[in-house]
Order: C-alpha cells, then sequence, then structure tokens
C-alpha cells in the first residue's frame, strides 16, 4: 500500500502527516506537489492542513485548481481513499469533492486547543477501529472552522449516515457548549455520499503519539491501513 | 482598458460575526444609532478588452468559477468605463 | 555642499558626515548617504551599545555559534539557531502589521542560517489595558503573530505578557525564534570568490518603511509623530514559500552565503554580506524587481520591503538555483556579482551611484556614551517596611493579584497561536517554559523569555541578574539544564544620561549571572530610544533562553497532579516586598529594591531541582514569581483547568511578615509535588546539593488553604480561583 501527502505552497502539515505514516505506522508514503498530475501507485491520498495560497481570496479556493487537483477527482470518483484534514477539508468542499462550506469561527479568532469529538459513524474505512459513540480527544487549530449546508444538504448528510464527526464534551453530550467554532449541528468531519472521501476539521496527526498528549488520532490513519489491507 | 469592481457578500441568511463585532465596536464608540452591518470584498479587476459587454460576461464567469462560492457569497460587479 | 538638513533628517550627525567625507575623500551622493545612515544607524551599527555588549559571554557547556544574524549552540549533531528581536515602534503605530513584520523578520534570520524554524516565543509589554489604546495595541499585536506565526506554520509556543504605565505610549513587542539545522549544513552570511552570482530572491521592493530604520531607531515618538513611516505590510504565504525554496536551495550546496534583507534592506545585506569576506559586491538596481514605479537609487537601497533575501551562489549555478525559487513561484533574479576589490558599488542603468568600501558602511563609529545613576533612586530604594499596613484578608488579596493583567491566565491569547503545528510541541503554553521534542533523538528543547521590568527599574543590576536567573528557573523546572541566551535589549534614549546608566547596569548584570551559569549570549538586538512625551519606559532587558533535555520522557509540568501528594518547597522565604507586584496593586507602590538574588543559593535550588526530575521523582515543579508563593501554589492547583488539584499548606516554617510570605517575591525558590514514597529521596538530594528544603504541604480537596500555624491566611474554592485568574484577560480586552 501507498499512501500520498499532497504538498500545496502553504500547506503546513503535510511534514506531520509524512511522519504519522512512514515513523508511526511504518508505512510507505511519498510527497505530491500540487504541480504533479499522476498519481498512479497511490492508495490513500492526504490533503493535509495548513494555509494553502496563505488562504487568500477563501480558504482553498486557489489551491482547488491546482493541476493536482483534476487527478484527485479522478482519484475519488474511482473510489480510491481520500482523507482531508483541516485546510484539506477546505480545499475538498471548495472542489466540490465533499458538500457545504466553512465559514469563518463564530468566535472571528484562531482557535487552538484539544477538543472532544464523538465518532457518529464507525462504518467507514477511515473508523472502523472506533467504537460507535466513542469520544476521542484531538486538537484543533483553524480560523474557519464554522461548517455550514443547506437545509436540503443537511437532511441528505443525515440520511446517508455521512456525518462522522461531531464535537462534544469530555463525557459525550453535544452541545453548544462543546462547539468550538459554530459549526452547522456541532458537524467535525463529514463524508461523502460514497463513502470514500472523509474531511474533517481536528488535526489526527497531532494526536497520534502519546508524548503529544493523545493517540486517539491515530485509529484513523489504522483504519485506513485495515482497510487497504483487507481490500 | 476596461475596469470591473466586484462585490462580494456573505448570504443575507448567514451570519456574520464580524459585521456583528463591528457594530459592537461602533456600539461602543457612541454610534447608538446603528442598526445592522454587514462586511464583504471589493476586487477589482482590470481586463485588456474593449468590449463592455465581452467584459461583462468574462467577470461573470470568473466570479462563478473563483471569486465568489455559490454556496455561501452572492456577488454583483460595475464595469466602469473604458480607459 | 550637502545642506545639513539633509542629512540630519536621515539621522546623520555633523560629525558623522564629516567622518564620511574623510572616508570617501569627496562628497557623498544621495545613494551613499542614504546608505551610511542606515548601515550606522543604532538598528544596524550599534554605535552606542556595541562596547558594552562586546562584554557578554560567549562560551558555555555547548559550543556557541555566534557572529552571524542569529547564533546557536551545537548539541551532538545538531545546531540549535535562535536569536530575539524587538519591532516595538512599528507596533506601537500599526499594531498587526508592526507584530506581524516583527515574527517574519527574525524568522529570515533563523532559516537563512539554514535551519527550519521549529518555534516563536514573543515577550510583549503594554500600558494598562484601562486605557482603550492599549487595549487596541494588545488585540492587535496578538493579531499580527497569529496573523503571520500561523500561516507560516511555525507553532507559537509561549512567551510573556506585561503590563504597566510606563509602557503606555510605547509597546514592546520582542520576538524570539529558534530554528534547527545539521552541524554541517549551516549556512552563512557572506559573499565571497570572485565572479560568484549575487541573487535576489522573494517579494518586489516597494516604498515600504523607507527610512523606518535610522529614523525610526534614533528617535523618540513626537507629540504630533510627523515622522510617521509607511508601515511595512507582511506576506506570511510568500515567507513560507521562502522558508522550503531556501532549505531546498541549501541542501544543493551550490549557497555561497545567504542573508535576509531585514532592517535596512539591500544597503545592509550588500555591505555585511561583502564586509564578511572581505569581498566586494557590484550591484545594477535595474534588474531589483520593483512594485512601484520610479523609485530613485536610494529607495531601492534603503527600502525595507519585507520577505527579500540576498543569495551568494557560485557561478554557473545560478540556473539551477533559479529553478528551485522559481518552482515555488518567487522573483528570483541575478542583480550583480563579487568582486575583489573590497568595495560595494551601486549602478543604476549602468552609473555607478554609489561606491565605498564594504567595511566602512559596516564598521559603524562607537560611542562611549556618558552614564549617571539617576538621583530619585536612593530615595526611591528606601522602603520603610514596617510602615506598610498588613491587609486584613488575604483571600482578596490573593484574587486580586491573581486577576491582574500581568500575573493572570495568557490563554484567550496563545488560543489563538498555533502552538500544535509540526507535532513536537510536548510542553503546551501555559507552564512555565515551553518543551519541543527533537524528532529522531530523545532529546527535547526547552524555552522561555523573562525579565521583570521593575525590578531593573529599581535596581539594574540586580534586576537583570534576575532576568536571567528566572529564565534558567523555568526551564530547570520543564527539566531542562539551561544552555544558552538570546537577549532583547530595550530602553529609553541613550543620549539621556541616566537612561544609558540603566543599559550599561543591566549589560553588567546579565554578563555577571551568565558568567556564573556558564552559559553563552549567542545572540541578540538593541531597541533604544523607547520614550515619548509620556515618559520613558522601564529598563526592559528581556532575556530569551533555551534549555537542553536530555530524555524527553523526563519532563515536568507546572501543575499539581493529583490527590495525596506531598509539596515541598526549596529556597528560603525572605522578609522582603520591595517591587512586588502586591505592593504596587495593593499599596499602589513601585518602592524597595528588587528582590535579594544570592546566585550560590539559586545554583543549589536549580540543581536539586533538576537531578530530582531527572531521576523521575518530581510529579509538578513551578518557580514562584510575581505575586509570590500564595499566587504560585494557586497556579499549581488550577493551571491544568480541567483537572484541578486543590492543596493544604500547612508547614510553612518562615518567621517573617504574613504578607512577604504570601506575596513576597524572594527570589530561588522552587514549589514541587510528588509521591509520598519518593519524598525522602528528594529531601536527600536537596541536601546534597545545600539547597533549603521543606515540606509545607500535601495536594487534594478542592481548595487552596494555606495556613501559618493554627491561622488561616488563604482559604478558597479553586473554582473561585479559576474564575478570576482564568477570565481576567479576556474581560479586560473586550471592555
Amino acid at each position: 500500500m501507498k499512501f500520498g501527502v499532497v504538498v500545496f505552497p502553504g500547506s503546513n502539515c503535510d511534514q506531520d502527516c509524512h511522519y504519522v505514516i512512514e515513523e508511526v505506522l511504518k508505512k510507505p508514503v511519498k510527497y505530491i506537489w500540487h504541480k504533479d498530475t499522476k498519481l498512479d501507485g497511490f492508495d490513500c491520498l492526504i490533503l493535509p492542513g495548513g494555509f494553502s495560497y496563505g488562504d487568500y481570496l477563501r480558504t482553498g479556493a486557489i489551491a482547488r485548481f491546482s493541476p493536482i487537483m483534476k487527478s484527485i477527482i479522478d482519484f475519488a470518483s474511482k473510489g480510491k481513499a481520500v482523507l482531508g484534514i483541516c485546510n484539506g477539508f477546505q480545499i475538498l468542499l471548495e472542489a466540490g469533492l465533499l458538500p457545504g462550506a466553512m465559514l469563518r469561527n463564530k468566535d472571528i479568532h484562531f482557535i487552538c486547543k484539544y477538543v472532544y469529538v464523538n465518532t457518529e459513524n464507525n462504518r467507514t474505512r477511515f473508523t472502523s477501529t472506533y467504537k460507535k459513540n466513542q469520544v476521542l480527544k484531538i486538537p484543533i487549530a483553524h480560523n474557519e472552522g464554522n461548517y455550514y449546508i443547506d437545509e436540503k444538504g443537511f437532511e441528505e448528510l443525515e440520511r446517508n449516515n455521512q456525518i462522522i464527526f461531531r464535537y462534544c464534551n469530555r463525557q459525550g453530550e453535544i452541545n453548544e457548549e462543546s462547539n468550538p467554532n459554530g459549526a452547522l449541528d456541532n458537524i467535525a468531519g463529514i463524508m461523502n455520499k460514497e463513502g470514500n472521501v472523509l474531511g474533517m476539521m481536528p488535526h489526527p496527526e497531532r494526536s497520534s503519539e502519546p508524548e503529544l498528549g493523545s493517540t486517539d488520532g491515530r485509529l484513523i490513519f489504522e483504519s485506513i491501513v485495515n482497510w487497504l489491507k483487507e481490500k | 482598458m476596461i475596469k470591473a469592481e466586484i462585490y462580494i457578500t456573505l448570504k443575507k441568511t448567514l451570519a456574520d460575526p464580524q459585521g456583528l463585532a463591528i457594530k459592537h465596536a461602533l456600539d461602543s464608540l457612541g454610534y447608538d444609532t446603528v442598526n445592522d452591518v454587514r462586511t464583504g470584498k471589493l476586487i477589482t479587476v482590470e481586463l485588456n478588452l474593449k468590449d463592455r459587454k465581452e467584459a461583462e460576461k468574462k467577470i461573470d464567469d470568473m466570479c462563478k468559477k473563483l471569486l465568489a462560492n455559490p454556496i455561501i457569497e452572492d456577488y454583483k460587479f460595475q464595469i466602469k468605463g473604458e480607459k | 555642499m550637502v545642506n545639513p538638513k539633509i542629512y540630519h533628517t536621515l539621522g546623520l550627525s555633523d560629525a558623522e558626515y564629516k567622518k564620511i567625507l574623510s572616508i570617501l575623500k569627496r562628497e557623498p551622493t544621495s545613494t551613499e548617504l542614504a546608505m551610511f545612515s542606515v548601515e550606522w544607524s543604532e538598528h544596524c551599527g550599534y554605535p552606542r551599545s556595541r562596547n558594552w555588549l562586546r562584554l557578554l559571554p560567549k562560551e558555555g557547556k555547548y559550543k556557541a555559534l555566534v557572529g552571524e544574524d542569529s547564533g546557536g549552540i551545537l548539541v551532538d549533531d545538531l545546531a540549535i539557531i535562535f536569536k530575539m528581536e524587538s519591532h516595538n515602534h512599528p507596533s506601537q503605530i500599526e499594531p498587526k502589521q508592526g507584530a506581524a513584520t516583527g515574527v517574519g523578520g527574525i524568522i529570515r534570520d533563523i532559516f537563512t542560517a539554514g535551519a527550519r524554524p521549529i518555534a516563536s516565543l514573543n515577550s510583549l509589554r503594554f500600558g494598562p489595558l484601562s486605557e482603550s489604546y492599549n487595549r487596541y495595541l494588545l488585540k492587535g499585536v496578538v493579531d499580527g503573530i497569529q496573523f503571520y506565526g500561523n500561516c507560516l506554520g511555525v507553532p507559537t509556543v509561549g512567551g510573556e505578557i506585561y503590563f504597566d504605565d510606563s509602557y503606555s505610549g510605547n509597546c514592546l513587542v520582542n520576538a524570539m525564534s529558534i530554528g534547527i539545522a545539521d552541524k554541517k549544513k549551516l549556512a552563512r552570511a557572506r559573499a565571497s570568490g570572485r565572479g560568484n552570482a549575487i541573487m535576489y530572491v522573494g517579494s518586489s521592493t516597494g516604498r515600504d518603511g523607507i527610512g523606518g530604520c535610522s529614523i525610526l531607531a534614533s528617535n523618540e515618538f513626537g507629540e504630533g509623530e510627523e515622522k510617521r513611516p509607511a508601515v511595512q505590510i507582511g506576506d506570511p504565504f510568500t515567507e513560507k514559500c521562502l522558508i522550503e525554496s531556501t532549505l531546498e536551495a541549501l541542501a544543493t550546496g551550490h549557497v555561497v552565503g545567504i542573508k535576509d534583507m531585514g532592517a535596512a534592506g539591500l544597503t545592509c545585506a550588500t555591505s555585511e554580506m561583502a564586509s564578511a569576506e572581505d569581498s566586494g559586491i557590484e550591484i545594477e538596481l535595474q534588474l531589483v524587481p520593483r512594485r512601484e514605479e520610479n523609485m530613485e537609487p536610494w529607495e531601492v537601497m534603503m527600502s525595507e520591503s519585507q520577505e527579500r533575501m540576498l543569495v551568494c551562489i557560485k557561478k554557473g549555478k545560478e540556473k539551477d538555483i533559479e529553478k528551485i525559487f522559481q518552482k515555488w513561484d518567487l522573483n528570483a533574479v541575478v542583480i550583480g556579482k563579487v568582486t575583489d576589490d573590497d568595495m560595494v558599488r551601486v549602478k543604476d542603468n549602468g552609473k555607478v551611484v554609489a561606491e565605498m568600501k564594504a567595511h566602512a558602511l559596516t564598521k559603524a563609529p562607537v560611542y562611549n556614551m556618558p552614564y549617571e545613576k539617576p538621583k530619585y533612586l536612593d530615595k526611591l530604594n528606601r522602603l520603610n517596611q514596617k510602615s506598610i499596613p498588613k491587609p486584613k484578608d488575604y483571600n482578596k488579596v490573593l484574587l486580586k493579584l491573581l486577576g491582574s493583567p500581568s500575573i493572570c491566565s495568557k490563554r484567550w491569547v496563545y488560543e489563538q497561536y498555533d502552538h500544535m503545528v509540526q507535532a513536537n510541541t510536548v510542553v503546551l503554553p501555559g507552564s512555565d517554559a515551553a518543551v519541543l521534542r527533537l524528532k529522531e533523538t530523545d532529546k527535547g528543547v526547552a524555552a522561555t523569555t523573562d525579565c521583570n521590568s521593575r525590578y531593573c527599574y529599581l535596581s539594574p543590576y540586580r534586576g537583570a541578574q534576575i532576568a536571567v536567573a528566572e529564565a534558567a528557573r523555568n526551564l530547570v523546572c520543564s527539566g531542562a539544564q539551561p544552555a544558552a541566551v538570546t537577549d532583547c535589549l530595550n530602553f529609553g534614549n541613550p543620549e539621556k544620561k541616566e537612561r544609558f546608566w540603566y543599559f550599561k547596569n543591566c549589560v553588567e548584570g546579565i554578563v555577571y549571572a551568565c558568567k556564573f551559569f556558564n552559559i553563552p549570549v549567542v545572540s541578540g538586538n538593541v531597541s533604544f530610544y523607547n520614550e515619548s512625551s509620556r515618559g520613558t519606559i522601564f529598563p526592559t532587558p528581556a532575556i530569551g533562553m533555551i534549555g537542553i533535555i536530555e530524555d524527553t520522557r523526563k519532563i515536568s509540568r507546572q501543575h499539581f497532579k493529583g490527590e495525596g501528594d506531598i509539596i515541598a518547597l526549596l529556597g528560603i522565604c525572605k522578609d522582603e516586598l520591595g517591587g512586588s507586584e502586591y505592593l504596587k496593586k495593593v499599596h499602589k507602590l513601585i518602592k524597595g529594591n528588587a528582590p535579594d538574588l544570592d546566585l550560590k543559593l539559586e545554583k543549589a535550588v536549580q540543581s536539586a531541582v533538576l537531578k530530582a526530575i531527572g531521576e523521575g521523582l518530581i510529579n509538578s515543579a513551578h518557580d514562584c514569581s510575581e505575586g509570590g508563593l500564595a499566587v504560585a501554589l494557586a497556579e499549581c492547583c488550577i493551571s491544568d483547568q480541567k483537572n484541578m488539584t486543590g492543596a493544604v499548606i500547612d508547614n510553612i516554617d518562615f518567621n517573617i511578615r504574613e504578607d512577604a510570605l504570601l506575596f513576597g517575591e524572594s527570589q530561588s525558590r522552587i514549589i514541587v509535588s510528588c509521591s509520598r514514597k519518593d519524598i525522602g529521596k528528594i529531601s536527600d538530594i536537596a541536601k546534597r546539593y545545600d539547597a533549603p528544603f521543606q515540606v509545607i504541604g500535601k495536594t487534594g480537596g478542592k481548595e487552596l488553604k494555606i495556613l501559618k500555624g493554627n491561622k488561616e491566611l488563604i482559604s478558597l474554592p479553586l473554582t473561585e480561583l479559576l474564575q478570576k485568574w482564568g477570565s481576567a484577560l479576556e474581560a479586560l480586552v473586550s471592555k
């Protein structure tokens, strides 16, 4: 199996994602420059966090037109796995690979802190190692994490079990107090209808090793590895 | 040379936290007759074109494709004369 | 004959102009005049401080790297490069962009040394938050730091924020950055090898900050601020591309030298790169990418447009290097070459507009500034402690101190900074020092910034030593061996004898303390003229210190870990109130002397705690600083806000005034907590190092109780302590 970490100008968390896969999970991984177009041999792509193109115009708006994106859309249409983390999630939204859009955090400020998210759906290739309603401690760090979708879109997300993570408190209660950024219905991560593209605002690569404060994020990568093994 | 002024704003149904923060700041400065504040972006694009209609079409395309996100933003633009 | 008004406006004195005439043996061109004015300015040439900075020690346990834009130490095969720099005046005018470009500038100094930036810290000071402009400044500066630092992907992991009247009219923004490199792959800021290329890389040049250097750094703010300069706007996205492309370019081996264009832009870069290797540089200004029209040669030479660098490349390899920068969509243009005539030669469309020896520019005149002890100081230092009434309700005092902006939690600030990117932050903001792991080793680096400027105002020599001692103490509390210092020396107008007396004494204090701890000062910055019509700032020699952790599994944080642990105090509580936050906040006095400092005692306490942490015996360690013992104990109880642990302190045995016991700021004290089974071993270690040691209480419950004998001095529920301490800053800022 081979992982690919896409690097846009301004990506910041590419090295962190690469490190987790290579050093923690001990699996093959390569960087993919945003101007490349060939994705042969890759089984899972990761769009990492950061500030692609400085977040200028709108977060993810310019990266969405990078040459690599055509190939990624094609890759996803073939049912292969794509994980978008933070800015990666924002790029997937702009590219239409995931429904909805990101608004500025409700309190306007950038927020960096550990939060808790509830595993709403563990029957996906990204969350199979979690239990349903398992509460995970994973950090966020973003300016635009306020997820929005219109009523019709929201109903569809719910109907198809596309909401994967919701912000909650330590006890797993999903409420306004545990919502750090005003996201609709505390949504922290969603999947496409086909189940092969996941976007999430929290950073699992920052919570994959015990010395950093939590290992709850590692299970997402392990779920993907398990799914690829079984394929 | 044609210059276009494009205004991009959040859809009216969406909350604008920056607008709200600005309203509070105006309140605290004593401007107590302010009802509402909304923010947006002004983008000016200079085009190497002479034909007004052609320019309008191109600007409209740009807004739809890149400059505005139709899920959360509205746009309108003015073509300002030819140099 | 050049009109004196011109060179006076540029900040050159008559004597300096005469010197230029004697160097050139003719009148200078306007470009040459501008170049001398910026290179000889306080910020670039250090004319008034160089004599004293020479005294700073350059040796320590680890091999020190000194002498370039940034400095550092070697630890095994790694070079740890770090530096702190000020951006005070621009931040006072435009706080967001001032702070942002301050962060950008210091980080450029790190990666142009060949090091990948791994962390930032900042030391900030403002006037009281009761004034709306100071609130505006705090919000703007924090916004600027997060805007730039977060986008760059360099975690902002620590720092300090202080508030005092003396900073109204003159805020201080000192930005520090740390980077790591393979010691064999460091880059130098030099140009050498006749015929090698000089390449300009990065953003295009505009009229940003023209004269910012010489005009700003050499003058106080006038009433009308007529000298409002063009403020520089930061572009962190371009800088991020610069970081990646520069490190890629350096890895090719074709780069002879590289230098950031910071203060004094092209002038500084060309002259200093040439001077470093006794080479010459010739450049053609028409090749410089510009974003404004009709720029005069002197404007191009003085521009402080951000995110630009000058690179010296081996002849024949220019295209290879160009390709790398162009891959990241950056300007990369050969604008000149290295010569062997020691001259800096600037051409504009083929015509020479400036030509002088590189050394003439970089060897600014050195001045011996006169100094004199302020007349008010002796009286100020006399504090009749007996006349200070003891408060009736110590609980109220503790809550007041916990809610004061210099002491309260800074969570509102650091949660706006991405402090986790790069996945190295092992101890997050909110403890005594930040700790970063060094991947692929077991080691870690700890970092902190410290300075109590009130102490420096009352006693500069002792106050500066305390800044060094406290920084070391903070590092020790996290489990790190203090290793090296970068300093950012912020003072008033050096042409005033009393201000310079403070500078001289602070530098001497730093020298003494660093020599005592065997710690080199590897880099730093001086910022003078921090005064306005409202007065001058407190002398503020900010100390940025890093320490090395041998094994990141053996580190410590400041908060109590759980119920049933023993709490002990290493150090001595003395009957002193001078210079304390308590004296200022409750009795409205800034009086007395800085607390006593006995460096031998300090070393004994630090060594004992470090040893105990290294042996895995310590559950928490926190030093006593502003607010004294009571505030430190409260912080131990509540700083892990989701897991607070109470304490009962009932065995504290010092026969001094109660308020001095609770709130006095005696130095060299560390509070530790440990399991019951380990207390004996820790006590033995303390004895071995001659560190005074006593068990003072135990953790447990939901309150902080401090008793002296049978008398309850403090009894407060943790929720009330947290409520005051945790939300004070946000409440003050939101007024």
